[in-house]
Formats: structure tokens, sequence, C-alpha cells
């Protein structure tokens, strides 16, 4: 939680970069780059038209579906990869491979596989997410503390009981860090996918709006947009770290 | 008495970087249905080792472990470990923990089992708090607590009031004998407090330093509740002190003590 002082500096600084960007394009009197007036008059002609909640709107489904399926394969397969020594063996360096690969590399074959529609920004948004929450839940699984295990043994529980009650809840902080990670990432790759094909998305507003005459106001207006919505996920999943099921892990 | 644990010629090393290092030594002990014995020794010693040799968490290197007649391989809930850092599940509530050992039963009758305990060693009122809301005492007490629920023939207790201050550890220590009248246990407890095994246990194992072999046995022939004060019971914290390589010069009744020290009430 920020302090009331801390985000009275933060806007402070903000509003300083404001002013010296407005100060630095009326000194400049440039044409093509806009004023901050500008971008928001630009921005609310989005809002009038309702092209800007059309585009909100598409990029965030396709970050639900995408980011929802990377969840439901990594957390089993992390699970999975982290408790059977074999299958971390087998899988690992498969992993370890596909995780540095870029998303911006698979355009191509995303559109070669998925075509231009909807399918392809998704395939994008799961194939750079999976990767970050399968290694944190692994991760997870690996640094369960000894004596918790111990005492599982101790009481000799069925293996079900040891898994809902002693290996998930020890590993749901890590998954929830990287779900965490996964979702910026995921929110990162759909602008980008965007700009490549479709005719939705904020990344499209922001290709098309400089395509049909400059509308560098739009283009703004666009990354700004993006940058708060990227503010609020991140937001919305910090705000995880506080059910009762986690909390344990960051109290002390 | 029946013999409960028979430990026999027991070995165990562990690979180092001088080779194969070995932590415990022939060591044979028998321990009686009831008894509560304490392992002393110098820290680092082995002790822990030998614990958990005991409660079948690992596999010894030579000679056995045998409980009630049959050799020990893996544990089971019927010797329930409690250990020094202390396991009680963090992401659990108090009342869950208790539960955790009567998986399989139906939920109510758990969380009756698991009030009934957690208000025998004074957890009451706290059933629904999570581990980070307790304070180290407590902790202690709700570890002990899921231990009793599953009414395990032995506790195996490894250095388990370490953690706590002075004043904590006398009051776990006195709610552990209160509860030991009520439900008979066998306990092995592994310590290097002196003190702590004359206060709680029926005989005295003293180890030497690793490797771990046993060094002498004494019995505490005092009845509970015992005074710690007493010319018998410093003549023995004496003599096995002594046995640990401490020689004191002491006079029997230290200076600085109260007149009456008692260890041990209602």
């Amino acid at each position: 939680m920020y302090r009331l002082k801390d985000s009275g500096s933060a806007t402070l600084v903000i509003a300083a970069l404001i002013g010296l960007w407005w100060l630095l394009v009326l000194l400049t009197h440039s044409m093509i780059f806009p004023t901050p007036w500008a971008v928001v008059a630009g921005a609310w002609e989005l809002v009038e038209d309702g092209s800007l909640w059309r585009h909100i709107g598409a990029s965030l489904m396709r970050v639900v579906v995408g980011f929802g399926l990377a969840v439901c394969v990594a957390v089993p397969l992390g699970l999975w990869m982290g408790w059977v020594r074999g299958a971390f063996a087998t899988l690992n360096p498969i992993v370890q491979i596909l995780r540095p690969i870029s998303p911006i590399a698979w355009i191509p074959i995303a559109i070669l596989w998925f075509g231009v529609g909807d399918a392809s920004p998704i395939y994008l948004i799961f194939i750079s997410s999976v990767f970050p929450m399968i290694v944190q839940t692994i991760v997870g699984v690996h640094t369960i503390e000894k004596r918790y295990l111990r005492a599982a043994e101790n009481f000799s529980v069925s293996r079900r009981v040891l898994f809902t009650r002693v290996v998930i809840p020890a590993v749901l902080p890590q998954i929830l860090v990287g779900m965490r990670i996964g979702l910026g990432v995921a929110w990162l790759v759909v602008v980008a996918a965007e700009m490549i094909a479709l005719h939705s998305g904020l990344g499209y507003l922001i290709i098309d709006s400089r395509n049909a005459g400059n509308r560098y106001d739009l283009v703004i207006a666009g990354m700004i947009i993006i940058g708060l919505i990227g503010l609020m996920l991140d937001g919305g999943m910090r705000m995880l770290e506080g059910l009762r099921w986690v909390r344990w892990r960051y109290v002390h | 008495m029946s013999t409960k644990i028979e430990i026999c010629d027991l070995g165990k090393s562990f690979p180092s970087e001088q080779g194969r290092l070995a932590v415990i030594e022939n060591v044979s002990l028998t321990v009686n249905e009831g008894e509560f014995v304490a392992l002393v020794g110098p820290s680092g010693c082995g002790k822990s080792t030998l614990l958990n040799l005991m409660a079948g968490f690992i596999r010894p290197d030579a000679g056995s472990v045998t409980i009630d007649g049959e050799v020990r391989s893996k544990a089971n809930s019927k010797g329930i470990l409690i250990s020094q850092q202390g396991s009680v599940f963090p992401w659990l509530t108090v009342r869950e923990n208790l539960a955790f050992g009567l998986q399989g039963r139906d939920a109510a009758e758990q969380a009756r089992i698991a009030d009934h305990y957690a208000d025998i060693v004074g957890l009451r009122g706290f059933e629904n708090s999570y581990p980070h809301e307790l304070s180290g005492g407590m902790l202690k007490r709700a570890e002990l607590a899921r231990a009793l629920v599953v009414k395990p023939d032995i506790l195996y207790m490894d250095e388990p009031f370490c953690a706590l201050d002075a004043l904590m550890s006398l009051r776990v220590r006195n709610e552990l004998l209160r509860i030991l009248r009520i439900e008979r246990h066998t306990v092995i407890l592994v310590t290097h407090d002196v003190e702590e095994a004359i206060h709680l246990s029926d005989r005295i194992y003293v180890l030497s330093e690793r490797p771990t072999r046993i060094r002498a046995t004494f019995s505490v022939p005092f009845a509970h509740p015992r005074k710690l004060s007493s010319p018998e019971a410093q003549q023995l914290r004496i003599a096995v002190l002594r046995e640990l390589g401490v020689e004191l010069d002491e006079p029997s009744e230290p200076l600085v003590r109260p007149q009456v020290t008692p260890l041990a009430h209602g």
C-alpha cells in the first residue's frame, strides 16, 4: 500500500514530466508531436465514438483467453515436473530452450498456423506467459521446506491429502508470483501482436492511428491507456496476495 | 515393564569431503513402555540423527531399531517427531493443523477431537487462528497437540524447547508433564540442557561427541513435581555435567539462586 506521502511525490513527478513534455512541444514548434492536451482531446474523441471500449475489450478478451489457457497448462504441468524427478529431467530442457524465445519471434509462425484472426495473438500470449508460470511453480515445489514434508510423512496421510493439504497450499504463493509475471508478459505481448494484423485492439489502434494520417495524439493516448490498464492488472494480481490461503507467506 | 524400543549396535555415517563421516557408532539402548528417556549430549553430536533413525526417517548403515518387536523401516503415525524448528503448517489454521492426522474421519468428528486437544494444551479460543498469529510457546503447544491427536505410542522430541525463552520453556515443560499424566506416552527427548533432562525424564543417556556413543546412563528417581534445587538433583546435575566434560567447582547450592525453585506445580 502506498502511503499518502509516497503517492503525493509520485503525482508530482508525473505532473513535472507532463509539464516538461508540454514545454518542449511548445518550444520546438513541432507540427507532428502533440501536446498533452491534444492527447486528452484525442482520447475523448475515441471515448465519444465508442471505439476506445471496443479496442480495450478486444485486447482484454485475448489476454483473458490466452492467459487463462496458460494457467490451466502451467500449474498442473509445473506441479508434476516439480514433484516427479523423471518428469523434470525429461521436460525441463525443452522448457528451458523454448522459454528464452521472444514471443515476437513466434509471430510469423503464429500467423502461418492461426491466420490473422484472434487465435494468433491468443497463441502468442499463451506461449509467452506459460513458461514463467511453469518455472515458478516448479521452484515452488522444489522449495517446500523439508520439515513440512516430513511431518506429512510422519502422519502417513494418503497421496491425495499430501497434495491437497501440503504441497498445493505450500506452492500457492509461488504460483501467484508466476501468475503476476505471466499476466504482465501477456499484456506486453497482446499489444505487440495486435500491431501485426487484426482490426481491433489497442495495438491495432496505435498502428492504425499512425498509418491513417499521422494521428500521434491517438498513438500516445493508446500508449498511456495500455500503461494504465497494465497497472490495474498488476494491482488486481497483488490483491490476490491478500487472500487467506496465501497470506501466511507474506506476514513475516 | 515391557520393552518398547530396542536399539542394537546402531551405526550411521554420511558422505563428506573427507570421505565418510561417522555420526553414530555402536549405539545400543532400550526404552521401556511409558518411560521418559532423555538423550543428552553436546551440540552437533548426532543426537538429531539418532532420533531420526528411531523415528524411521532415515535408515541405519548398521544395526537396527526395533519397536514392539518389529524392525522400524519407515516413519508412521505410531511415533510422532516434534522437530526443533517446528513443523506446524503455516497455511492451515490451528484446528486444521490439529486435525491433520485425522484425515478420513468425518469433518465434525475431526473438529471435535482437534478442539479437545487444543483445550488440553491451552489453545482454546485460538482454533481458527493461523500459526503466524501465535507466539513461539503457543506454536510448540500446537505442534504437541497435533501429535497427541493421533494418540502416538511414542513421542520423539528434538530440542523442542530450545527456541523458547527460559520462562516459556518452563511453562511448556510443565504443560507436557501435566499432559503425560493424563495420556501415557513413551517419550524420547533429545536435549543439550541437563536441567531440562532432570526436570522431565525418568532416565538420562549421556552421549559423547561425534561419532555418538553412549557414555553413561543415569536414572532420575525423583517423584514429580521435582525441585531442581534439591541436593540430590544438584548432585545428579553435577554428575551428568561431569560426563559431558564440564567440571563444576561451585558449591552444590549456587549463590545466585532463589531459596526455593518450584519447577513444577499443580
